[in-house]
């Protein structure tokens, strides 16, 4: 082992320091990362509720897609539908398809910002899956839905 | 029949881990060894046991017995045998029996190799394995009975998640993952082992659990790119990493299991950082017992999340006990974990690793926190969040490419210090290749910091690492007059280790140079044509050819057939598709990938009309995104080449 000019006790208070300093940054922007984006979950009413601090912040809209909302045009990509916790609506906007099969009364969580005119832009649209098997009713099979793309394979 | 047998199995087992963990105190405080082998074969009966219940498990799906409650939750007559099979991991109950199985198998192999190792490490860390079986003996009796009795017997059952099988990487990732993970558990124990018996002087423990280690990391990198590969095959986003909390779950212990994979270097070379090592071990247990309850408990929302129940509890309650337990012991061997070397000069390569331990645990902290902090949010203060990409994005990245750069500067240093000559020499000369690979970044068309950055340093430790290959086997060369490929071979046999290390080095820049490349300049197009009309994407051109549905066996399936195009002639054809599971509301996106070496085309079939006369198809090129599957495999390569038996070469020791 070779022999060092620096021995170790004048070396001590600087590297201390030195974490302290690395250390004190760290969770400085940690919390400064965290501070600005930090998304808040929110249902139609708590969200209104929120009035003003609510517009233009990252949220995520939980709630049911209203019946008889959608609208979805295949051409401009265009989709709106208002969500529903039961006792407040809020009207999304939100471009790309809607997942194959997305239908009124399912549960979805949009991720967007709520803006001044009161209409939700959403970036990402999650649909909700219920974990309890539910039998398809009758004409939501994809069999009968689909049917001129599925025939005659029988089963 | 299989019901009673296997559950009866794991409570003899609960008998009989009780049994060995008692016998190792007992055996060692009083002096008489000959008990001993009591406590080895109980670690081999709860092998025989666990398999027993394991086995029944796989042989009760294959033979769709619906009377064992997991049967009825995830089989169904109409999967195929494969899903069927692997079915054992696809939810809660199961995955608990699974993991207890690899815990077993892995607290086997530890006695069957060590047992004959005088001392009183290897009793110990078998009692401390069997302490975590134990654990995992009552989850499978209380929260997570896989055998419980249906009544009435249903005729069929709902077959598992669909999302979990629709892919053939169900088959692989999950295993790997659990490898990995419970891996970890064998250095954890030879570490508890080593403290309890007094040996953690010797450091006899890290090298007795280095293959152990290695195998494990190695098993979590590729289980953590098998998972990244499954999300883009399946979830049809065309993206592989969203930092959702169960893929932070993978990563948090495999970043604490890289920097000790590094710290344990300096600790046996320099003979520093033993309490570092000691925390860095029983942390990445700790991560791995904390990844699993995130993803099993149902704290968070996904699709590892199966059900909300009463086993969380259990999974806090033991991380506070091995938590508190390991503190303990290592504040009572303190004195014993004293350093017996010193830094020497910031220039060598031991700061190096210090400062690469330093950026992989804050990285886990980052990582750590972003994922626990919904969390603690909801339970503090009752507010339902979550923490953005843009947080782990903006956090990471600075670290992220300051860690490459580490990449190239470690392998170029020496031990102890170097001279001013040294470091020219060393330092300079991969600066080619960061101007080579920033020069390519600029033309491509990066112009954010990081990207920049991330491509310049990859460049660097590119040219740093493969020049090490070179100047050892140009000195093989030179000295013995090898051929380049016998120097190579005998350089890398030589020492497996540190060229092992090197290759994983590679293939990690490989994954880098992936996911720079794939996040700064992929490109997309969404659009909604009739058969016959065309999308494009960045000079890729499609031909929606037709529309089509097929009825299989257990799932409907609507696709497209697209035609890749060049000019006028057809180079191919795409079928992104959507399979619709009987159980399922949604339907799974099935895309359709076309790689080449610079990258991939992907196509995912978004929305249709029902009766097939148009479809919202949404491509996507993304650049490089071949290198990280590549690069992981890279990686594990380079974890096998250092795992691999040693032979002739590798008696070299290096002075210290």
């Amino acid at each position: 082992m070779t022999e060092t000019k620096s021995p170790k006790s004048k070396r001590r208070p600087w590297v201390i320091g030195g974490v302290v300093v690395v250390l004190g940054v760290f969770v400085y922007l940690l919390y400064g990362g965290l501070d600005k984006n930090v998304v808040f979950f929110l249902t139609p009413q708590e969200l209104l509720a929120k009035g003003t601090a609510g517009y233009d912040v990252p949220v995520r809209l939980g709630g049911q897609v209203k019946a008889g909302t959608v609208k979805w045009d295949d051409k401009t990509l265009r989709l709106t539908f208002q969500v529903t916790d039961g006792k407040s609506e809020v009207a999304v906007q939100s471009s790309g398809a809607p997942p194959q099969m997305f239908r009124d009364g399912m549960g979805v969580v949009v991720e967007g910002r709520f803006g001044r005119d009161h209409v939700f832009n959403s970036t990402g649209l999650m649909v909700k899956h219920s974990n309890e098997y539910r039998a398809p009713k009758a004409g939501e099979k994809p069999q009968e839905m689909y049917k001129t793309l599925i025939k005659g394979s029988g089963s | 029949m299989t019901r009673l047998l296997a559950h009866d199995s794991i409570l003899v087992s609960l008998v009989v881990v009780l049994f060995g963990m008692a016998t190792v105190p007992v055996a060692l405080r009083t002096g008489r060894r000959n008990l001993l082998p009591y406590a080895f074969a109980a670690v081999y009966t709860n092998f025989f046991l666990i398999s027993v219940a394991a086995i029944g498990m796989v042989y009760a799906l294959v033979t769709h017995d619906f009377s064992i409650g997991y049967v009825a939750q995830v089989g169904s007559r109409s999967t195929p045998l494969l899903f069927t099979v692997i079915s054992l991991w696809g939810a809660l109950e199961g995955s608990i029996l699974f993991w207890a199985w690899v815990l077993s198998m892995y607290a086997a192999a530890v006695v069957w190799i060590n047992s004959r190792r005088p001392g009183n490490l290897v009793p110990y860390a078998a009692a401390t394995l069997l302490f975590v079986s134990f654990f995992f003996a009552i989850l499978l009796l209380g929260p997570a009975d896989p055998f419980g009795s249906v009544s009435p017997v249903p005729a069929d059952g709902p077959g598992p998640n669909p999302l979990l099988q629709n892919h053939i990487l169900m088959a692989i990732h999950p295993p790997l993952l659990y490898l990995g993970y419970v891996g970890m558990s064998v250095p954890f124990a030879f570490a508890i082992g080593a403290m309890l018996s007094g040996e953690v002087e010797t450091d006899d423990w890290m090298r007795l659990t280095r293959r152990w280690t290695l195998s494990a990391w190695g098993f979590l990198s590729a289980a953590i790119i098998a998972g990244m590969w499954w999300s883009y095959e399946v979830l049809g986003w065309g993206g592989y990493w969203a930092w959702d909390p169960v893929e932070n779950a993978s990563f948090l212990p495999w970043l604490t299991a890289t920097a000790f994979l590094h710290s344990a270097m300096v600790q046996e070379r320099r003979g520093m950082l033993r309490l570092w090592n000691l925390n860095l071990v029983v942390g990445t247990f700790l991560l791995t017992i904390l990844g699993t309850f995130l993803t099993r408990s149902g704290i968070v929302s996904s699709v590892h999340a199966f059900t909300t129940g009463t086993i969380g509890y259990f999974f806090l309650a033991f991380i506070a006990i091995v938590m508190l337990a390991s503190l303990a012991m290592v504040a009572g061997n303190s004195e014993r974990l004293r350093s017996t070397g010193r830094f020497d000069s910031p220039a060598s390569r031991e700061t190096v690793f210090l400062l690469n331990n330093l950026f992989l645990t804050a990285f886990m902290f980052t990582v750590l926190t972003g994922t626990l902090f919904p969390l603690v949010a909801e339970a503090i203060k009752g507010v339902k969040v979550s923490v953005g990409e843009p947080f782990f994005n903006r956090m990471s990245l600075p670290i992220v490419v300051t860690l490459l750069f580490l990449m190239g500067v470690g392998p170029a240093l020496p031990w102890k210090s170097a001279s001013k000559a040294e470091l020219k020499a060393k330092l300079l000369p991969p600066a080619i290749g960061a101007a080579l690979f920033l020069v390519i970044g600029v033309v491509a068309g990066a112009r954010n910091v990081y990207s920049l950055l991330a491509f310049t340093f990859a460049g660097y430790a590119a040219f740093a690492n493969l020049r090490e290959y070179w100047i050892g086997m140009r000195a093989r060369h030179t000295a013995h007059g090898e051929g380049w490929g016998t120097a190579l071979v005998r350089l890398v046999g030589g020492n497996k280790h540190r060229y092992g290390g090197y290759t994983a080095h590679l293939g990690v820049i490989l994954v880098a140079l992936g996911v720079a490349a794939s996040s700064t300049f992929r490109t997309e197009h969404e659009a909604t044509i009739k058969p016959g009309e065309t999308i494009s994407v960045s000079g890729h051109t499609l031909r929606l050819k037709s529309m089509w549905g097929r009825e299989e066996k257990q799932r409907s399936v609507v696709g497209a057939t697209l035609e890749v195009m060049n000019g006028a002639a057809v180079r191919g054809t795409m079928e992104p598709h959507m399979n619709f599971y009987p159980m399922s509301q949604a339907p799974v996106p099935t895309p359709a990938v076309r790689s080449g070496f610079l990258g991939d085309l992907y196509v995912n079939l978004q929305a249709f009309r029902p009766d097939g006369s148009n479809a919202t198809i949404r491509v996507i090129y993304e650049p490089l995104v071949p290198w990280i599957w590549f690069g992981g495999g890279v990686v594990v390569f380079g974890a096998l080449i250092a795992i691999f038996p040693s032979g002739m070469f590798s008696a070299r020791r290096v002075e210290a």
